[in-house]
């Protein structure tokens, strides 16, 4: 799966629209994410995972901090998250298959708070991005 | 059987009162097919799909769309039979259509997106964990009886 030129510039135009509220919709994500999929909740033990906490305020900002670094270096995802990309594999492990609960959740955020942007194609490119995303951060797992 | 519980219960059927299914129905659809393309293979004959736009545009898309989340409601009316209510569906997606259960999954996930973009802060965290458990059971009772 690879992003074609158009899916880099409708994921750049996310990102540039969705702007300084990325920390509010990375929050947002794992709000849902815990909501919709408790089992997801089993790998924040330490977290207080109640309405408006600090933690998932916190956490919600930096999974958002890496989207948009992903989506600034698009060319080469691989590179920019490399450190990250150790910590899923080396400390972390987080079970593959919940990346895709994160990027559902993050659509979700983004078509309930600006469905004129995720048109039916800029959907496709985000949802290809996410994937990208979740594969370069399992990519050393094994 | 699948236990919802009375809050489930409303927030399901308080939202599906309020969904245009035959506008949701066709998006999802018309999604399904250019988010995932190679959903396509299952409509041949349907016409022009040969880009996002004859896509959306194209009234057999629009058409079937309709009808599947049509039949999508029977679930919202039977919530506590779904798995009956889908018995004969299943047979049929798996010995006449030959559909891959994977693509329910992926049809409820468009779902509920398109339910967040028509209803934004209304689709409450706690309204999307319904809906996904729902899109969940119809896709596990569709492919319950395949062999």
């Amino acid at each position: 799966m690879v992003l074609s030129a158009s899916d880099k510039s409708h994921v750049k135009a996310v990102f540039s629209k969705i702007g300084g509220q990325a920390e509010e919709y990375g929050s947002e994500t794992l709000e849902r994410m815990f909501a919709a999929y408790p089992q997801t909740k089993t790998y924040f033990p330490h977290f207080d995972l109640g309405k408006g906490s600090a933690h998932v305020k916190a956490h919600g900002k930096k999974v958002a901090a890496a989207l948009v670094e992903a989506a600034n270096h698009i060319d080469d995802i691989a590179g920019a998250l490399s450190k990250l990309s150790d910590l899923h594999a080396q400390k972390l492990r987080v079970d593959p298959v919940n990346f895709k609960l994160l990027g559902q959740c993050f659509l979700v955020v983004v078509a309930s708070h600006q469905p004129a942007l995720l048109t039916p194609e800029v959907h496709a490119s985000l949802d290809k991005f996410l994937c990208a995303v979740g594969t370069v951060l399992t990519a050393k797992y094994r | 059987m699948v236990h919802w519980s009375a809050e489930e219960k409303q927030l399901i059927a308080g939202l599906w009162a309020k969904v245009n299914v035959e506008e949701c129905g066709a998006e999802a659809l018309a999604r399904l097919l250019i988010v995932y393309p190679w959903t396509q293979r299952f409509f041949s004959n349907f016409g022009n799909l040969s880009s996002p736009t004859a896509i959306v545009g194209n009234p057999k898309v629009r058409a079937h769309g309709k009808k599947v989340l049509t039949s999508f409601g029977e679930a919202v009316k039977n919530l506590d039979n779904i798995k009956g209510t889908y018995s004969k569906l299943s047979e049929l997606h798996c010995e006449k259509l030959h559909v891959d259960p994977e693509n329910f999954r992926l049809l409820g996930d468009i779902l509920v997106i398109v339910l967040a973009s028509h209803f934004g802060r209304d689709f409450t965290p706690a309204c999307q964990f319904a809906w996904q458990k729902l899109v969940g059971v119809v896709a596990h009772a569709l492919a319950r009886k395949y062999h």
